[in-house]
């Protein structure tokens, strides 16, 4: 487990793609975003923990369509169904190795755009613990969805489909935790759900994931 | 005789032959019977005038929009446990019922807010609760309709259709917990049976509600009958292309 895990990341670093691109995607998001909405300081301090939170969850998405695909399509998915791990281990390996290059790294650069989005400074901390305790959830609910359609050709956007509204309840509590702090509110209650959604999402998905996986497998 | 004979395509299809004319008369008639009544027959509400008749679309679409994925999660459950493929092809057929009814529901609303609340949309949990609903039924339909193997698409969207029913309750409180609501609570509480909707509305209501039902059985093994023909048209293909 600890080598596809290593595997998949050396992969995501080396190959192109994954590691920089969610970023990048991350990054030129929030710079459009006050074109979109003018510059106006007040706008975007108040718009910005949901745009750093769809931002985030839309970078997410972005690198999920080659989690399984690649894999599925040269056969070394068959081969780790044939491995001594099960393929449960396989989708909770996967989810972590997207979650270390996706959402980690997205985590740690929020604060950073916040500044751009002019958010409070109260708030850079909970962004910073909401994203890192919210992302866990973006990449597993990712993993089922790629699982899900990893037998389609060109399956990316019928996976956004799938995956965005399985996002609602995440986005949402996350989001909430932000504006919270960025209003000088407590925002223990959300970041405590949000963790209650990472944790059952860990917990649970794999097993769904892994059911997808065998039966396109077949 | 155990529900489960109905497993068997030919006793399905016989069966549902027999029962789908005096379904759909029934059908035809409760709807006239309950959407006539509701429509000219009840007076007009003191405050709401006219436009509370939209109640008798609106609240049985609503109720079966809920009822239809709950229907297709069942479906999905016996499909995957005891692999009968009429409950995979019912589950299938029952999906644009549902996201239609979606629609109608959520349309209704829209056009009883802009009278009542003064705009066709907010963000109200309800509301929002609704949409996202609509977007589960367009996933669920649309993963139906990328996969080729007919077998892997029931297993992949019965697991997408229990995964999917979690994350719908789950977003039913997160949206509540996100923004108050502009929409009522229900008028009509099952548990403590304190309604607070006048006689006078609610006898045709409750004819619709059971005419919405029954559209929906009609359509339904309507829908299951043409799916089955639709697969056996595909294995007579099969077999004659292999000949």
């Amino acid at each position: 487990m600890i080598a596809l895990l290593l595997r998949d990341i050396r992969l995501a670093i080396r190959a192109g793609g994954g590691f920089g691109l969610g970023l990048a995607f991350f990054l030129i998001l929030v710079v459009l975003v006050p074109f979109g909405v003018g510059p106006e300081t007040q706008v975007l301090a108040r718009i910005a923990p949901g745009i750093l939170w769809v931002g985030a969850m839309l970078a997410a998405l972005l690198t999920l369509d080659r989690l399984f695909a690649l894999d599925f399509e040269d056969g070394a998915l068959g081969l780790l169904a044939l491995a001594p791990i099960p393929l449960e281990t396989v989708a909770v390996a996967k989810a972590a190795a997207h979650w270390l290059t996706t959402g980690l790294p997205l985590a740690v650069a929020a604060p950073l755009l916040g500044l751009l989005l002019q958010l409070p400074s109260g708030a850079f901390v909970p962004l910073f613990v909401s994203l890192l305790v919210g992302t866990p959830a973006l990449s597993m609910i990712g993993t089922f969805g790629a699982g899900l359609t990893v037998g389609v050709k060109r399956g990316g956007l019928l996976m956004s489909l799938l995956v965005l509204p399985l996002y609602a309840p995440t986005l949402i509590f996350g989001a909430e935790a932000v504006r919270r702090a960025a209003d000088g509110l407590a925002y223990t209650t959300p970041l405590i759900l949000l963790g209650a959604i990472s944790l059952a999402c860990i917990a649970l998905l794999p097993f769904a994931t892994a059911a997808t996986l065998r039966i396109n497998l077949r | 005789m155990s529900f489960w004979e109905f497993a068997n395509p030919k006793r399905f299809m016989d069966w549902t032959a027999k029962v789908l004319p005096a379904l759909s008369v029934l059908t035809i008639a409760s709807m006239a019977v309950g959407l006539i009544w509701g429509f000219f027959l009840t007076p007009d509400d003191l405050r709401q005038g006219s436009t509370v008749k939209i109640i008798y679309l609106h609240v049985p679409s609503a109720m079966m929009a809920i009822n239809i994925w709950i229907m297709m999660l069942l479906a999905s459950l016996v499909w995957l446990v005891r692999r009968h493929h009429v409950s995979a092809l019912a589950a299938r057929a029952a999906a644009p019922i549902g996201i239609a009814m979606t629609l109608v529901a959520l349309l209704t609303g829209a056009i009883w807010g802009q009278p009542m609340w003064g705009t066709y949309w907010a963000w109200d949990p309800r509301l929002t609760s609704f949409l996202i609903l609509f977007l589960f039924y367009l996933g669920y339909i649309a993963l139906w309709s990328a996969i080729e193997d007919p077998d892997a698409a029931a297993d992949l969207t019965s697991v997408l259709c229990i995964v999917g029913s979690v994350f719908a309750i789950l977003s039913r409180y997160a949206v509540r917990f996100w923004n108050q609501g502009l929409h009522q609570g229900t008028s009509i509480p099952v548990a403590t049976g304190e309604r607070t909707v006048s006689d006078v509305f609610f006898a045709p209501l409750l004819i619709c509600m059971a005419a919405f039902v029954l559209l929906f059985v009609t359509l339904l093994l309507m829908r299951t009958r043409t799916e089955i023909r639709n697969r056996r048209i595909r294995a007579l293909d099969l077999r004659s292309r292999n000949a």
